[in-house]
């Protein structure tokens, strides 16, 4: 066996289905592998139920067409609170949906992790959302006898995530301030892709002394892609900031032209070089300062 | 004081929220909650924890809008990673928020209006974690602008947990919800009215009831003596210009008015 998992893109997209459960790491226009959603934006990809702390990755995938139904708590593009495409696709009523909270979120994340059917909680109880899921409860087995909601477990067919390195085995190494959840989609999912800003033989050679940064295990991961910028526009720090300018430019395409397949070529491009080079190229995408809260 | 704004003693008001609440993350999201915690640990709460905004806990509230990234001074990390582990999930943490309808149950949504959900009319953000916060730790409110589409009879989705009791499950533990305030342009109100009806407690200089009650989409309670909502001292308006050196807080209520009326 080989544990060289080094492969492109197309070769990842390449290895996914119509119909499958795909996550997307990441958290909202933050650290997401925003190359392997546009490379699945460049296939013919389709029926999709993507779970993912959204951002422009769903606003994309729905605004294609290429999602049937979409887990979600929230879909924000941070700066621009409301994510314009993602809206387009509710208000048309084209998507099935499961809402939840964002807790209860990573809770089924690590239920199909632990190979659990569900994990049981509070939360959601008093709202709409177990309603609305078709969410059901369990009854504590002790003196408590509490109710609670059994969060089902969101097994994923593949994770896709973007993290700071990689080595050709799969040994990644995440940085930033926030990994957010990228752990529990790696764990979540029967296969899992990493793109990576830096790609090196063997992490050990290169990197021993930041070897806390692996947030998930080799075991986790199925491919690994060199992808520098792979993020943008999200953010992907300490490499660069969100690129709130072509954020911009893109919720604005969702007025004006409003249609999808007239401003694709722009914010998705034939290739990821041609998308890039729109932007200003990687040297531009460098120099995106980091987002001040 | 008569230049004092309205925002400012909105500002105010909300860190009267944040008072006696212990070693909990204070958490408010927008400028006039984010300054009213910051207001509150600078002042009266020093114990109360928050982060820069992003992943680090901070013992110096961060200051709104533009500056140098690394200005913060790291005290401790909460990043959202395990931030349901440490601050949600846990009950250590207040959070004063600004949902886009609260209705007569202190039910809030944040999700969608008209429609249906699988077709709404108008998709907002989504629930994003009100129902784990609602039932896990107190939360209180700021709106710039008080009015019958705010505060409406019933919400069109139930994004976060309130005291109505037909939503209350039998055997769930609601023990935790937790409604505190409720701060807006007019008033102050809080749950403190029979079974947990919102009450107004203070009103804003030169606001009558019948004012508040009119912008209200429910009927409304007063509690047994309804004063007149402080103005800041010059002490807590120094802090809260030190906390807003951009001056951001002056674009979230509609003119940026006086507080006192009669001034403007």
């Amino acid at each position: 066996m080989t544990l060289d998992k080094r492969m492109s893109a197309t070769e990842v997209v390449a290895g996914l289905a119509d119909g499958m459960t795909l996550g997307i790491g990441g958290w909202g226009p933050r650290r997401k592998p925003m190359a392997l959603v546009r490379e699945i934006l460049r296939s013919d990809l389709k029926d999709l139920t993507v779970v993912a702390y959204g951002g422009a990755d769903v606003g994309m995938l729905c605004a294609a067409g290429k999602v049937r139904k979409l887990v979600f708590a929230f879909v924000s593009l941070d700066a621009i609170p409301l994510e314009p495409w993602f809206r387009k696709a509710r208000e048309a009523g084209t998507l099935e949906v499961l809402e939840v909270d964002e807790g209860m979120f990573q809770w089924g994340l690590k239920a199909a992790a632990f190979q659990l059917p569900f994990l049981p909680t509070r939360v959601g109880l008093g709202t709409d959302l177990a309603e609305l899921g078709g969410l059901n409860t369990v009854r504590s087995p002790y003196d408590d006898g509490e109710t609670l909601i059994a969060m089902p477990a969101l097994k994923l067919d593949a994770a896709l995530i973007h993290v700071n390195r990689s080595d050709w085995r799969g040994n990644v190494q995440a940085f930033g301030p926030d990994v957010y959840y990228d752990e529990w989609f790696a764990k979540a999912a029967a296969k899992s892709f990493v793109s990576c800003e830096e790609l090196v033989d063997r992490m050990e050679d290169h990197y021993p002394d930041n070897a806390q940064a692996n947030i998930f295990e080799r075991c986790f991961v199925s491919g690994v892609v060199h992808m520098p910028c792979g993020a943008h526009p999200s953010s992907m720090p300490p490499h660069y900031g969100w690129d709130m300018k072509a954020l911009k430019a893109y919720a604005d395409a969702a007025r004006d032209p409003g249609d999808w397949a007239a401003v694709k070529d722009r914010f998705v491009g034939a290739t990821e070089a041609e998308y890039l080079a729109t932007f200003g190229g990687k040297e531009a995408v460098a120099a995106l300062p980091l987002p001040i809260f | 004081m008569s230049d004092v704004t309205l925002v400012d003693l909105c500002i105010l008001a909300c860190s009267e929220a944040f008072r006696n609440n212990g070693e909990v993350i204070a958490t408010g999201v927008g400028p006039v909650p984010r300054l009213a915690a910051g207001l509150a640990k600078l002042t009266h709460s020093p114990e109360l924890m928050m982060t820069d905004g992003e992943a680090y806990l901070v013992e110096q509230p961060v200051p709104l809008g533009p500056r140098k990234y690394d200005d913060r001074k790291p005290a401790g990390y909460l990043p959202f990673s395990r931030f349901f582990d440490s601050a949600v999930w846990t009950g250590r943490r207040h959070a004063m928020v600004t949902p886009t309808q609260l209705d007569r149950f202190g039910q809030i949504n944040l999700s969608y209006m008209g429609g249906t959900h699988r077709q709404p009319k108008t998709q907002m953000l989504g629930v994003r974690g009100f129902p784990g916060n609602t039932i896990y730790h107190p939360n209180s409110f700021f709106f710039p602008a008080h009015s019958p589409r705010v505060f409406v009879p019933d919400v069109d989705m139930i994004s976060g947990v309130g005291y109505n009791p037909a939503k209350h499950v039998a055997g769930g533990n609601f023990s935790a919800v937790d409604l505190r305030t409720i701060v807006t342009n007019l008033c102050v109100m809080d749950f403190g009215g029979p079974n947990h009806a919102i009450r107004v407690i203070s009103l804003h200089p030169g606001v009558s009831f019948d004012e508040v009650q009119a912008a209200t989409g429910f009927p409304l309670h007063k509690a047994d003596t309804i004063t007149e909502t402080p103005l800041p001292s010059s002490e807590a308006l120094a802090v809260i210009a030190s906390l807003d050196p951009h001056g951001i807080r002056s674009g979230v209520i509609k003119d940026n008015p006086f507080a006192l009326r009669a001034a403007s």
